[in-house]
């Protein structure tokens, strides 16, 4: 069963008339394929409009389309030989955060990636893609592989945020992402992040301080969840879209910013509609951020990183 | 706002004001409802001289108890004002103009230089009272100055959380005083000079999860809250109560997070001697 949105339900409709359309043609063998063709035309029109002025409170529930490829499905179409590596070497394996080596397009390099999971095993599995202290402690481990070996990093984000539990403070979340977040800019390799859903607060920094923040159209990426600051700034949860709104969460608005350094186009009605060409688009736009990156030396690297994030937030859009 | 909130009050409150001083002459302990005499209270420092609660205190304070008398103050760099134009049931910007007013502070951090007991150092304190003392361009700014500055003088950094997390009010920008201010910390590393935070109530979020979790040495006051996620989102998350005293100093020492719980009386000593400890090169060579 395919997933609708809200918003997506003159699709839904047009969509199941087509289904419909097949379903009672075919013992009769019917002609079909011209009104086939014209609903296709309206489904793609009301696509287009639907999709080219989507509200950041839409665009928030896209970026958590259940369809939407994953970290997992990104590292397996993209990355070849991928060999996962387990373990903080302290406490445990985090399943919410992937990782290990691999070649993304030739080349070796680390890759890193919180998993939200599809289904419900994987989801619970991967514990809804909230990572432990131990997840970032991983990750931190990964990182300093790649330095070892001069390897680039890719990372792929999409977190709620970290799990907040009881365990988790106790074993130090906070030192955890504070660590992750210290060995992405201390990495003497190139690192490209791309937030291909939600990029949930510090969850989502602790893997995305790196050389090139690259984020999807309809992705997501705030400090706080929509829900959660509408529960404490308007102290009514039901006020999300609003407080999306205010966030100026959107790829689009981040750009402008200058927090994040590429937009990548999804495809017509979302990745979820189309997954295969969302995963090649991100493929293509690290290869080419990638390139430039590798040129340049571990000092010039860690100097321009740093150079970049203390920029960020010395204009806002208020001045334009 | 209306003409009674906007005109009424504030005169209403100006005619009783003289009548809140003898109030203001007694604190009630919010721990052990004992009644306290000002002066005595300011005697030890805002610490309940009848059960030992330490109260939450003001930046200023903080700079005026660990120095030696004659510290500095610097001034911070600006940042743009309401960066995303923010609003909720109020402005952002208003928000801000009322705890400009109320605290008599530009944000939410002090920044001063100066010796505690004859050490050189440089102090960062965050100001709770300020929009619960959280993080946005200006606290980034304040803690990236404290570092520079501690650098440029060879001198310890010492700072004082005291914050809710990030300011929600400056969205993705708050967000990214944590990757800002985890690289302050690193120039005062990369300087060889001791990073030494100290934790107090409350400190949570997005300073929890950057600069504060990265000093060489981590203190913490006596029942400071601390951690990275707020108790009710923990509880309405895993379903369970709390354990006791969960996310306070000294639960955190039991968890191998702090090297320490001091009690405020006690810091400043504490501070001088890890500095004099730690630089025992810099001490020497000025020594002889």
């Amino acid at each position: 069963m395919r997933h609708f949105l809200d918003f997506e339900k003159p699709i839904a409709e047009l969509e199941s008339k087509i289904d419909e359309l097949r379903r009672m043609s075919e013992p009769e063998g019917m002609n079909i394929a011209d009104e086939v063709e014209r609903l296709n035309e309206k489904v793609e029109r009301q696509l287009r409009q639907i999709y080219a002025k989507l509200t950041p409170w839409q665009k928030t529930q896209v970026a958590r389309h259940p369809d939407r490829p994953k970290a997992g499905d990104y590292i397996r179409a993209l990355i070849t030989e991928f060999t996962p590596l387990a373990g903080d070497r302290a406490f445990a394996d985090d399943a919410a955060v992937l990782s290990g080596l691999g070649r993304f397009r030739g080349r070796s390099v680390v890759v890193l990636g919180t998993e939200k999971g599809s289904d419900t095993e994987s989801r619970v599995k991967h514990n809804f893609g909230m990572a432990r202290p131990e997840g970032y402690r991983k990750a931190r481990r990964m990182m300093a592989l790649a330095g070892r070996f001069g390897l680039p990093i890719l990372s792929f984000v999409d977190t709620a945020g970290a799990f907040p539990g009881i365990e988790a403070e106790a074993r130090g979340q906070a030192e955890a992402i504070a660590r992750s977040i210290e060995a992405c800019l201390e990495a003497p390799v190139p690192m490209v992040a791309s937030i291909i859903g939600e990029g949930g607060s510090g969850g989502a920094i602790a893997l995305a301080a790196s050389d090139c923040v690259l984020m999807l159209e309809h992705a997501i990426y705030s400090v706080i969840s929509p829900e959660g600051c509408a529960s404490i700034l308007w102290r009514d949860a039901s006020q999300a879209p609003v407080a999306a709104e205010a966030l100026r969460l959107t790829a689009e608005d981040l750009k402008r910013l200058k927090l994040v350094d590429r937009v990548i186009a999804e495809p017509l009605g979302g990745a979820h509609r189309d997954p295969e060409s969302a995963i090649q688009a991100v493929g293509d736009a690290i290869a080419e951020a990638l390139g430039p990156l590798l040129a340049l030396d571990s000092t010039t690297l860690k100097a321009r990183r740093r150079e970049k994030f203390l920029e960020m937030g010395r204009e806002g859009l208020a001045q334009r | 706002m209306n003409w009674l909130t906007e005109y009424v009050r504030p005169r209403i409150r100006t005619l009783l004001g003289r009548r809140e001083i003898p109030d203001n002459l007694w604190i009630q302990c919010p721990a052990c409802e004992q009644m306290i005499f000002q002066r005595e209270l300011e005697k030890h420092l805002k610490v309940c001289p009848h059960c030992g609660h330490h109260m939450r205190a003001r930046a200023e304070e903080r700079l005026r108890w660990t120095f030696d008398p004659g510290y500095g103050l610097i001034e911070l760099p600006k940042v743009p004002l309401d960066p995303l134009r923010f609003r909720d049931s109020k402005r952002y910007a208003d928000r801000l103009r009322e705890a400009r007013e109320k605290t008599k502070l530009e944000d939410a951090i002090l920044v001063g230089h100066g010796t505690i007991e004859g050490a050189k150092s440089v102090i960062a304190a965050m100001e709770f009272e300020f929009m619960g003392g959280s993080m946005g361009a200006a606290v980034g700014e304040g803690i990236l100055a404290a570092a520079k500055l501690a650098v440029l003088q060879e001198a310890p950094l010492i700072v004082f959380t005291a914050s809710g997390g990030a300011r929600m009010q400056e969205g993705a920008i708050s967000l990214m005083q944590m990757p800002r201010t985890v690289i302050a910390t690193r120039l005062v590393k990369e300087a060889g000079l001791p990073f030494i935070v100290v934790l107090t109530d409350p400190t949570t979020g997005g300073v929890t999860a950057s600069f504060a979790m990265l000093g060489d040495i981590h203190i913490a006051e006596p029942g400071a809250l601390i951690g990275f996620a707020g108790a009710r989102v923990i509880e309405q998350t895993v379903r369970e109560k709390l354990p006791e005293g969960f996310q306070r100093a000294e639960y955190l020492l039991e968890h191998g997070i702090l090297d320490m719980v001091v009690p405020r009386g006690e810091l400043r000593s504490t501070l001088a001697r890890l500095i004099r400890l730690l630089c025992t090169q810099k001490v020497e060579s000025e020594a002889a």
